[in-house]
């Protein structure tokens, strides 16, 4: 086996744990029966964990990143306000990742999701189907295009919510780097009123999830842009100083 | 770097009950990036290795099982080697792609893998992981995808001497990582979330 991959690309940094969701969140009534009640085994990564699939922009239509066009023919368009989401990913160490595979999914501009499962009253948008992916370029930088979600109400014991958010599923370099999590819209209210939002328990770390609006990137008289940095677990730089730092 | 001048992490949310439109969305009907859910198919009919189906289902603190869930996979070729970033020059099989996502099939709960069985995996000081499949774990309800191992229940020796399993304490539990062989080419790994028969998860 050639070790030169393994060297450039060593082990991760521990997760802080601190940052995300307990696996028991009372408040989010879904997680009662789908938590486990044991510890997470602490376990020494190998290759098994520290590599992991990479796409490329090869695997790429046209339109996968413009989620106001993907679901319509050339003339028609998803009804709501228009949006730009972009950010750049990152890893811990500040360092830039491309080829880093983004898949997004979310409601419609009136909070219905294009699914069976899906009750809620508001009317599917005929234009709208509500799934895209991009894939980092050289720089770690992503955009794509869609309409701003709608807020909905969701079975959870009470009167709740959910902020108007996006559904990220993000491909790092490696399999211990995988991650999903939800993008949400800075101001809005519903987000401290959400049970979901609230599984994390660091405000800090919560604010991390949500975009800013960013003017300088508005297309004129066409889109508002929201930025969203996405930052994922860091490695160390060889398999060596991996020990170094004790772990 | 050290730990003070390191980025944060970003928090990881629930994947949610509508995960598919975004990760499997032709099996929800939306006919999008080309008919084909990306993570569906592993194998060509050039691959190298002994083809197996793996399938299981993912089982609630209830015993039911989880029918809005999803399942992916990583693993090493028939070699023991992982596809990397620079795979045309470590030898890995080309013709395997070592990552797979099935949802959970929305009435039996079923997920499943057309797949081949690793081989064992050499490890940095050279000694040998046991054959074995990465598995992460996403729903409703599971507020950071949960990683395990699956082992194969029929490779006694192999799995004796694993550097993995011979580092879990609780010993008793390791049979949660192991999947039965039914035949010779169908191995079935079930998921407790919960539960006398609680999966290990790891920390990895």
């Amino acid at each position: 086996m050639d070790k030169s991959d393994m060297r450039s690309q060593g082990p991760l940094y521990p997760r802080d744990k601190t940052l995300h969701p307990k696996a028991l969140t009372p408040d989010y009534k879904s997680s009662l029966f789908r938590s486990p009640k044991m510890a997470l085994v602490p376990v020494n990564t190998t290759m098994s964990e520290i590599s992991g699939p990479v796409f490329g922009p090869n695997i790429l239509g046209e339109f996968d990143s413009d989620l106001t066009k993907n679901y319509c023919s050339a003339e028609q368009m998803a009804i709501g306000e228009q949006i730009i989401v972009h950010g750049k990913v990152f890893d811990e160490n500040s360092k830039t990742i491309p080829n880093v595979l983004i898949e997004v999914w979310q409601a419609n501009a009136g909070g219905r999701y294009r699914h069976f499962s899906d009750s809620y009253k508001a009317p599917l948008d005929p234009y709208f189907g509500g799934c895209g992916r991009c894939v980092t370029d050289q720089n770690g930088y992503y955009s794509f295009k869609t309409i701003r979600p709608g807020a909905y109400p969701w079975p959870n014991g009470g009167n709740n919510w959910r902020p108007s958010h996006i559904h990220f599923s993000i491909f790092g370099t490696s399999f211990a780097q995988r991650l999903i999590t939800q993008m949400y819209f800075e101001g809005d209210p519903l987000i401290k009123l959400c049970p979901i939002a609230n599984t994390i328990e660091d405000p800090a770390s919560l604010n991390t999830l949500v975009a800013q609006l960013d003017m300088k990137r508005t297309i004129h008289m066409d889109a508002r842009a929201y930025q969203f940095n996405i930052i994922l677990r860091g490695r160390f730089s060889t398999i060596f100083e991996n020990k170094m730092d004790g772990n | 770097m050290d730990k003070l001048h390191r980025l944060k992490e970003i928090p990881s949310q629930t994947a949610g009950p509508f995960l598919h439109i975004g990760c499997v969305p032709n099996q929800i009907g939306l006919n999008t990036f080309g008919g084909i859910d990306l993570g569906s198919v592993l194998l060509s009919k050039n691959t190298e290795g002994k083809r197996i189906t793996l399938t299981g289902k993912v089982f609630d603190g209830k015993n039911m099982p989880i029918r809005d869930g999803m399942v992916e996979i990583w693993q090493a070729d028939a070699n023991g080697l992982y596809q990397t970033s620079d795979t045309k020059s470590d030898g890995s099989d080309l013709n395997f792609s070592g990552w797979g996502r099935s949802h959970c099939d929305f009435e039996s709960g079923s997920w499943i893998f057309e797949t081949i069985k690793p081989g064992p995996v050499m490890m940095n000081n050279g000694s040998w992981m046991a054959p074995h499949i990465s598995f992460w774990i996403v729903a409703r309800g599971v507020n950071l995808g949960l990683n395990t191992r699956m082992y194969f229940g029929d490779e006694h020796s192999l799995n004796e001497k694993d550097p993995l399993l011979q580092e879990l304490k609780d010993t008793k539990r390791i049979r949660t990582l192991m999947a039965r062989k039914i035949t010779e080419n169908f191995y079935e790994f079930n998921i407790y979330l919960q539960g006398e028969n609680e999966t290990i998860f790891f920390e990895i």
